[in-house]
């Protein structure tokens, strides 16, 4: 396992790599082939700067939730009232902003809390009371979906007419030096993204070899770092030639930025992977299992409430149908992200990929015109096929 | 002749690492009450495991014959269609069903494609009368006490035509009358030809019922006395029970003076809620700075539950009376957080279900409960955080290749070992090990031994508790004998042996 003289070669440590990282890679490359699939199909149509950037703004909503979903799921709880906590944030925004005038960011600010409050009162429950989270949020299920029908009761679908709102979904950053051909500030982001990661990447892989942990060679570090470069770059130039980086993208990545940051680096994410993986263990270390469930709680809520506003946004109206099924999308976007159905593990990187591959499923199959119905059906598979292929490859190791 | 319905012969059962039987030879007079007796871990259940088929065939070597023919038991439908039936100390019965229902589960009266309830009824009544127990069969199991649901476990053993009874610990959790009670039923079913194996810590029980006594001792047979030819007394048992040889597996430490006294619990009654149950009555014990004091008591006498309820008693129990002193200070402790704040550790006895996070690395198992001291800001400092467990990974000899490598991949002694170094991480006064040594190999016991002496050395109060008897006597200064939930009595190591702690550890 140390460093021994035997080096493999370039192609065997791929492949080495490759067998270890298994259930990850899966997930890319079966990204890959939906990608290529549906580019294919839609004559390229698919994979149009045009089409890029509305992929990344009706996955938005979802991604939010999904990423609040995970840490529900990794603690080995279940939250099925994200959808219609959603669905009637989204509707109490529209209220406060038509209704009663208030200001959008103020509005935004008073849903969020809202969301906060949902996630206590349910949390709650679950942890001090003692009922199980699948039946707090089923019933959850029912009376957010009853508020919602009930707030819009007398006015029907509420069209949203604040332009920062709207912009949330449906537009982009400005550019610094505006012009017809390309996007500059996305471009420079794109560079900036790129020589962050390699700049951490370097500095891991340096803190690795210090304390003489395992370390891939460096031809397939550099490999690895040239990939993902690359990724990066091709995203931000085709963006660049469209409208720029959306809003949507900007939201997404602070939120996925502070629960990356909050998981692997902070007491709380510890926290919260040690309950999964044992919950006996944690509350005898000295972890309170009680209050960082309740935290779980409240952070799912709060995300379903942002996920509502972003898809309120999104149709730039508040309607009594928004919520339906969201939390399908978010649990499965999790589960195909690589979180462990007996909890205690998961990423909320990986959440987001499994969430492009549950978006990239809808949008794509709506632009080759599949009916709704063959729709659910192909993402209930690929979900199931996505599950029970982690849970045979978890239990082989 | 002797008409032997069980005979044992040869039978080894390995679990990885540990041999746990190692040529047991166990026979069994047809028609007689047999008492299988040892310590802890001896292999008692699991011999009857093996018996019994939960250990199934090809599992283990040797041979069983039952009624002279040999047996390939796979499961345990397979012996019990032969008339063997095992009953638990922990009762297999549904709270929530009727008594009939619990007495026929799993063999229903069919008449047809459906069950046939009032045949059923009128069965479990007629079982309930052969038990002797006067109650509805319609009544919910978990109406009734410990005793009467012991019952329904004999009636539902009957119901399935039983030959061959075997009953673990049977009287462990009931009172007086009670065990009386089952002890005169289990007479008059020997009066009706049903064997009996009867797996007991309870010398006192066991010499007045039993016709032949077993002795195991670390998965082997000892002895096998015949009782009705003479009368056995209780020391012989103790004799035979802890017969063993203190080798020379324990490190000496340094003689040194004790400090003031660093915990204290005085008048600790502990009442478990759910069961609406005293388990722990007025106990009153100490620990010195540099001392290790041993709990010893058998299984079921309260050391767990003590060693939890001082723990900021995570498992919910009522304190009713009593107080703990921390450094001569009273103090409340009511979460795990606050006693790891005071100075408290606890090394849990059920590593993998308590102790450990097995998908996790070592390194994260090493600092979680004192994650506080690697924070800067927000952020843990990673890079101290593995210099840190990289410390404890070479000072107290964790094998492993690396840090990252996953706990749940360690040998027990290696994982027995991470959790030494969490809990020296959270820099304890008072370090608790609930049976620091179960299921490791003798070398990384050895190595265990030494770490405690080293930490005591250094100021460290140990509490230990621990069912093996000679590990308690080879390491501690001091030592309590616990029996059914309080303190049977307290010895100074040197005044010590072991007939003496086992006759406290049966007292009651």
């Amino acid at each position: 396992m140390s460093n021994n003289n035997t080096k493999p070669g370039f192609v065997q440590e791929l492949v080495t790599l490759a067998r270890t990282n298994m259930r990850e890679y899966m997930m890319y490359i079966a990204f890959i082939i939906i990608m290529v699939f549906f580019a294919i199909q839609t004559d390229g149509g698919f994979l149009q700067a045009r089409n890029i950037a509305n992929l990344i703004n009706q996955a938005g909503y979802v991604a939010v939730m999904a990423i609040g979903m995970t840490i529900i799921l990794i603690i080995c709880h279940i939250d099925l009232s994200v959808g219609y906590v959603a669905g009637f944030s989204g509707a109490v925004a529209a209220i406060l902003m038509t209704k009663y005038h208030m200001n959008e960011w103020l509005a935004i600010l008073v849903v969020l809390v809202l969301g906060l409050l949902i996630g206590l009162y349910q949390g709650l429950l679950v942890t001090k009371v003692g009922v199980p989270a699948f039946v707090t949020t089923l019933a959850g299920m029912f009376i957010f979906r009853g508020l919602l029908n009930l707030s819009l009761q007398d006015t029907g679908t509420i069209i949203i007419p604040n332009e920062g709102f709207k912009a949330l979904s449906n537009g982009f950053i400005p550019d610094i030096f505006p012009n017809d051909k390309i996007h500059v500030l996305t471009l420079l982001i794109g560079v900036i993204l790129v020589a962050l990661m390699i700049l951490s990447s370097v500095k891991e892989r340096k803190n690795k070899i210090k304390y003489h942990f395992e370390v891939s060679s460096f031809p397939v570090f550099l490999l690895k770092q040239f990939i993902v470069a690359v990724v990066i770059m091709i995203v931000m130039w085709t963006l660049a030639r469209y409208q720029g980086i959306p809003w949507t993208a900007v939201i997404v990545g602070v939120v996925l930025l502070i629960y990356n940051y909050m998981l692997n680096r902070t007491k709380l994410g510890r926290a919260i992977y040690g309950i999964g993986g044992n919950a006996q263990a944690a509350e005898l270390s000295g972890i309170n299992v009680q209050k960082v469930t309740l935290f779980a709680f409240c952070s799912v809520s709060l995300m379903a409430s942002l996920g509502g506003i972003l898809y309120t946004s999104r149709l730039q109206s508040a309607t009594p149908t928004a919520g339906l099924g969201f939390e399908m999308d978010a649990i499965a976007s999790s589960y195909i992200g690589g979180v462990a159905v007996s909890g205690g593990v998961g990423k909320v990187t990986n959440t987001i990929i499994g969430t492009l591959v549950i978006m990239s499923l809808t949008n794509g199959m709506n632009l080759m015109e599949i009916d709704i119905s063959y729709q659910y059906i192909v993402k209930g598979l690929i979900f199931i096929i996505a599950v029970a292929f982690d849970v045979r490859s978890r239990r082989k190791k | 002749m002797t008409d032997y319905i069980l005979e044992m012969q040869g039978i080894v059962k390995e679990f990885p690492g540990v041999k746990a039987l190692n040529d047991v030879n166990f026979k069994v007079k047809r028609g007689e009450i047999h008492c299988l007796v040892g310590e802890n871990g001896a292999g008692k259940s699991t011999l009857m495991k093996v018996l019994s088929g939960v250990y199934p065939y090809g599992s283990y070597t040797g041979d069983i014959r039952y009624n002279g023919e040999v047996q390939k038991f796979r499961k345990i439908s397979d012996s019990e269609g032969k008339g063997i039936v095992i009953i638990y100390q922990e009762l297999a019965l549904i709270p929530e069903l009727s008594i009939y229902e619990n007495i026929f589960f799993g063999h229903e009266i069919m008449k047809g494609k459906s069950i046939d309830w009032n045949e059923t009824i009128t069965q479990a009544r007629n079982m309930l009368g052969k038990v002797g127990l006067k109650a509805d069969p319609s009544q919910p199991v978990k109406t009734l006490g410990v005793g009467n649901q012991q019952l329904v476990e004999i009636a539902k053993a009957l119901s399935k035509d039983v030959k061959l009874l075997i009953l673990d610990e049977p009287t462990a959790s009931l009172n007086e009358d009670d065990s009386q009670n089952l002890l005169q039923l289990l007479r008059e079913l020997k009066a009706q030809g049903v064997t009996c194996i009867m797996i007991s810590h309870k010398l006192r029980e066991i010499t007045a019922i039993a016709d032949t006594i077993t002795v195991l001792r670390d998965g082997a047979t000892i002895t096998t006395m015949d009782a009705t030819s003479r009368t056995i007394e209780e020391a012989e048992i103790i004799k035979y029970m802890v017969g063993r040889e203190m080798d020379n597996i324990y490190p000496k430490r340094k003689k040194h003076a004790f400090g003031d006294i660093a915990l204290e619990l005085k008048n600790w009654t502990v009442v478990d809620p759910v069961k609406n149950r005293e388990i722990l009555h007025h106990i009153d014990l100490h620990v010195r700075k540099g001392e290790i004091v041993g709990i010893q008591g058998l299984m079921g006498a309260g050391r767990t539950e003590l060693a939890m309820s001082m723990f900021g008693n995570p498992t919910g129990y009522r304190i009713s009376t009593g107080k703990l002193f921390m450094d001569g200070r009273g103090v409340t402790l009511k979460h795990p957080k606050d006693a790891i704040r005071h100075g408290l550790a606890y090394v849990s006895e059920d590593r993998k279900g308590n102790g450990l996070f097995l998908g996790q690395d070592i390194r994260y198992n090493i600092t979680i409960s004192n994650l506080e001291e690697l924070v800067d800001g927000l952020s843990i400092n990673e890079n101290e955080e593995i210099a840190i467990a990289n410390d404890y990974k070479e000072s107290i000899n964790i094998k492993a290749p690396s840090i990252e490598q996953k706990v749940g991949n360690l040998s027990g002694g290696n994982q027995q070992k991470v959790q030494l170094a969490k809990w020296m991480f959270a820099k304890p006064n008072v370090l608790i090990l609930d049976e620091p040594t179960r299921g490791i190999d003798v070398g990384a016991k050895y190595e265990i031994y030494s770490l405690m002496n080293r930490l005591v050395e250094q100021g460290m109060s140990i509490i230990m508790i621990s069912s093996e008897l000679p590990e308690v006597l080879g390491m501690s200064d001091r030592l309590y004998v616990m029996s059914e939930g309080t303190i049977a009595g307290e010895l100074l190591t040197e005044d010590a042996t072991e007939e003496k702690v086992m006759a406290m550890a049966v007292s009651s």
